[in-house]
Parts: structure tokens; sequence; C-alpha cells
């Protein structure tokens, strides 16, 4: 320590953690989440005008669409990931990261290697065709070396820690990361056709190929989607919200039942195929059994609150991460719902469920991880607060709305395209052909176009507020909640 | 008995072995003398006193 007049003695051999990579992490997230919701509204107007497709087979919907889930899930979502999980590790175990801020580099840039060979590759035109699962066989051994050594960096880090028990957080970024791997490795097992090309062809066939995919495809969402964010919400919540947990005890019950649950229940994304009916109704089971955990982590999340509620008014960051705790409520309220059979027979193939989607990705992982990012900056730049709180308010409220007119458009697009489909007329045919439930939908999509350009139009008031922050800028503003309450307002 | 035919009684009954191990966790966290322990764990994340690099 540079102590060489020293009136102030900093505090005995304070610990450094390694952070460096965790900015390039953050501004990767803030980067690929910008992208990824732009390339959504682009193929969303797509749907509605079929002519923004330019005519050119690069800019066309089918492989444009990978590109946009890719680029929210794997790589918004990845590095949002990936910087808490390195964050939150390194401060409840009170070390530094194992194998240090190189190792970390390596993860860092290998995976935004990843990410680009993968867009690149769906926008050339090569795909696995499995969905979330698209990059052909060199792009996943890429990717399993990183992952591989991110899991070794996170893993040696709880090894080496100093405090005696593994914070209930760590855990679901560890099950993250161990499944992860797991149906990575398994659900891409391909045969390519020659070492020079990218072709290839996937070990299984049929509905053996179709299981696999769906057990992965399920657990993407049940490990990637749900365990890794509940890893953030364990962290970022109590600490945003300055209390402990509701209950760490029932934070153990989430844990263990969505690990012994989630597994199963990839077979409702198969109903009425070829699937044996057993395995279809295992998986529906499982799904229904979700219910619980589910509710019990929404629970454990939002009653950390309890006796704290004014918080809400005065800090939109908390808001942002609260709020995100309820739509995660609500889609694994409707999940469930959706992966009944009588349900499925209705939902399957419809609108409904990318609403579904989108009500979880939007609300429960975009905004948690928005919160996050709200958290993180001021704290990773070494900024006393963030540049504006009412800029804050403001992207939740856009953002907000963005979600609701996309899922309540798609509800109704879902659901009435599902009813147009299975309405037959006195003599027994079909009602509508496939082109008019087209139709009947335009409208809907051009108001989920809308919902997707509010929500962007937030993200980039955050990257907006972000940036200042990083510059050291502080908005001259009036305190949120108002004169009353101002002395209560906590600085972020 | 073979180790085939253990092997089979092992798998057929994996649920109850499951329910046994989950049911244990639940009594685990549960059990009123962790409870001090398990409070003390939630206040991890109000120790760190590190600085970033």
């Amino acid at each position: 320590m540079s102590g060489q007049t020293g009136p102030v003695t900093p505090a005995p051999a304070p610990l450094a953690y390694d952070d460096e990579v965790i900015r390039k992490f953050v501004v990767a997230t803030i980067f690929w989440g910008v992208v990824g919701f732009t390339v959504g509204v682009l193929i969303a107007f797509q749907l509605a005008f079929p002519a923004l497709n330019l005519d050119l087979e690069w800019t066309s919907f089918g492989r444009l669409r990978p590109v946009h889930t890719s680029a929210v899930i794997f790589a918004f979502g990845g590095n949002i990931l990936l910087a808490t999980s390195l964050y939150v590790v390194q401060r409840t175990s009170r070390v530094s990261l194992f194998g240090g801020s190189a190792t970390a580099h390596v993860i860092f840039w290998g995976y935004q290697i990843f990410i680009v060979m993968a867009a690149l590759s769906y926008v050339l035109g090569y795909s696995q065709s499995k969905e979330y699962a698209e990059p052909e066989w060199f792009i996943d051994l890429w990717l399993t070396i990183v992952w591989v050594i991110y899991l070794v960096v996170f893993a040696g880090t709880i090894l080496i820690r100093k405090e005696k028990h593994i914070y209930v957080a760590n855990w679901f970024f560890l099950a993250f990361i161990v499944t992860i791997a797991m149906l990575h490795i398994i659900n891409n097992l391909a045969v390519p056709v020659s070492m020079t090309g990218a072709k290839s062809y996937i070990l299984w066939s049929g509905v053996q190929d179709a299981m696999t995919q769906w057990w992965y495809g399920h657990n993407a969402v049940g490990f990637f989607l749900t365990a890794g964010f509940l890893g953030i919400m364990y962290y970022f919540i109590p600490k945003q919200a300055d209390r402990p947990v509701y209950s760490y005890r029932l934070s153990v019950v989430h844990f263990w039942s969505i690990t012994f649950l989630y597994i199963w229940a990839g077979p409702h994304h198969l109903h009425y195929t070829a699937l044996p009916d057993w395995t279809q109704t295992l998986g529906m089971t499982f799904s229904v059994m979700l219910w619980m955990p589910s509710w019990g982590g929404m629970i454990n999340g939002f009653m950390t609150l309890s006796g704290a509620w004014d918080k809400l008014r005065t800090d939109p960051i908390l808001r942002f991460l609260v709020t995100s705790v309820g739509f995660y409520g609500m889609s694994t309220f409707e999940g469930p719902l959706m992966s009944i059979k009588a349900v499925n027979a209705l939902s399957h193939y419809t609108d409904w469920t990318i609403g579904h989607v989108h009500s979880g990705a939007l609300g429960w992982n975009a905004f948690i991880t928005f919160g996050a990012l709200y958290y993180l900056v001021p704290r990773l730049w070494g900024r006393e607060r963030l540049y504006s709180l009412r800029l804050v308010n403001t992207h939740f409220w856009i953002a907000t709305m963005g979600i609701v007119l996309y899922i309540s458009s798609m509800w109704v697009s879902g659901i009435m395209q599902g009813l147009m489909w299975r309405t037959y007329d006195q003599l027994g045919f079909l009602q509508y052909s496939f082109i008019e439930t087209v139709e009947a939908m335009h409208p809907y999509y051009i108001i989920r176009g809308l919902g997707g350009v509010l929500f962007l139009l937030g993200s980039l008031i955050m990257v907006y507020n972000l940036i200042m922050t990083i510059k050291g800028r502080v908005r001259n503003e009036a305190p949120m909640g108002g004169q009353v309450t101002a002395p209560a307002a906590a600085a972020n | 008995m073979t180790l085939e035919t253990l092997y089979e009684i092992a798998r057929s009954t994996w649920v109850i072995w499951m329910v046994m191990l989950f049911v244990g966790i639940v009594l685990w966290a549960y059990l009123p003398r962790n409870k001090k322990r398990f409070e003390e764990d939630a206040n991890i994340i109000f120790k760190d006193e590190g600085n970033g690099v």
C-alpha cells in the first residue's frame, strides 16, 4: 500500500479481486444486449412485413432468427452470467479468481469468439437445425474448451475459498455451469462430413434425436436461464435491499428441488408426437411439479423485501430486480400450465409459446440483468453512484410497457391462431386455411414489434446512463420518491 | 443373486432413493439446530471487505 505520509491508514491488506475481466464481461453484456434486441425488433417486423427480409438469403428470417436467440440468450445472458458468477464467487469466497486474471481473460475472449463464429455461421447458412444448439461441430468444440476453463476457474475459486460455507448463489452458478457442459456435449455429439467442412450429422435419428434435443433445449431454459439467473437473484437482491435473503433454508430446498426436477421436464416439448405416451406424461408431470420450487423461489425473492417495501418507491434498481422475480413467478406458472397435454394441444406451435418465452426472457432474464448492471457498473468503475436514478426509472417503465405490449399481443394472437386451426365447419372440414390465420395475426405482429421497439429504446437509455456513469458524471436531479421520503432515499 | 439382478432392482427403485435423498436434504435444512448456522450463512454476502482491481 502507498503509505508515504499516510494519515489515513488503509484497511490491513485489503483483498484484491480480479475485476478487470468482469468489467469486460459487463461491457460485452451491454453490447450484445443491444445487438440482440435490435435483431429481434427487425425479425418481428419481418413477420409483419415480409419485404423487410430484403430478398437476400443472409437477412432472411430463417437465418436471422437464430442470430437473435443466440445473441440474447448466449451473448447477452451468457456474458452477464459470466460477469456475475465471477464477481459473486470472489466476494462470497473472499479470494481472487483461481487461475488469475490471465485465465479469466482466456474465457472472455474465447467466449466472444464463440459468439461471433456462431452468428457468422448462421448468416452464412450453416446450422445443425437444433433450436438453441444451431452452431456446427467445430464451434461446439471451441465452446467446450472455453466452458471447461470456466468450470475450472469457478470451481477452483470455490475450492480455495476463505469462507467455510459456500453461499447459495454459488450453488446455482455451479449447477448452471456443470449442467450446461453436460447438455452441450451430449446434444452436440455429431460426426463431421469432412474435417475441413462445416457440415455434420448428429449421432441419433428420429425421435431419439428429438428427445435429446428437447432434453437439452428445456434444460437450457432450466439451467442457463433459470438456475444461473437465480444465482444472480440470491446475491443481488439481498445486496441491493441491504438485508439477507428471507429464508436461507428455503433457498437450500429451492436449489435441490429445482435440480432434482428440471432435468425431467423436456418431453413436454414433444406432446402428441412419435415420443412414447408415458414419456410425454412423465415430462408433463415433472413440469407441473416444478410449480413448487419456482414459487418457493419467487416467495423467497419477494419476502426478502418484507419490512422494506418502501425501498421500491425510491430505488428503481431494486424495482428492476424485484419485478424480474414477479415475471419469474408468472412465466413459471404459465410454463407448467402449457405443459399440460390438453392445454398444449391448443398452445403448441402457436404464438402463445413465443409470448410465454418472452415474458420469461424479457421480464425475468433481461430485467434482473438490467438490475445487476445498474448495481455493478458504479462499483466496478469506482463511481459513487449512477449518473441518474431517474433515467433508470424511465428505462423501467418504457421496458415494462414494451413487455406488456409484447406478451398480451402474443397471447391474443396465439390463442386465436390455435383456435382457428382447430375450427371445423358443419361438414367437418377445417374452417380456415393457413393463410387466413396469418392474415388475422398481422395486427398483433405489429403490436408485438412496437413492444420490441419500446424495450430496445429502454435499453438504449440504459446504455447512455451507464456510459455517463463510467465517465464519472452525475446528473443534477431531484432524488427519487419526492420530498417527503427524500432523506430515506438510499444511494444505490 | 448376481450383480445384474442387483443392478436391476436398484435401477427400478431409483425414484425411492431420490425421494429419500431429497427428504433428507429438507430435514437437514429445517432441523432446528441448524437454524443459527443458516442465518449466519445468509449474511456471508455482507462480510465481503475486499476491493476490486
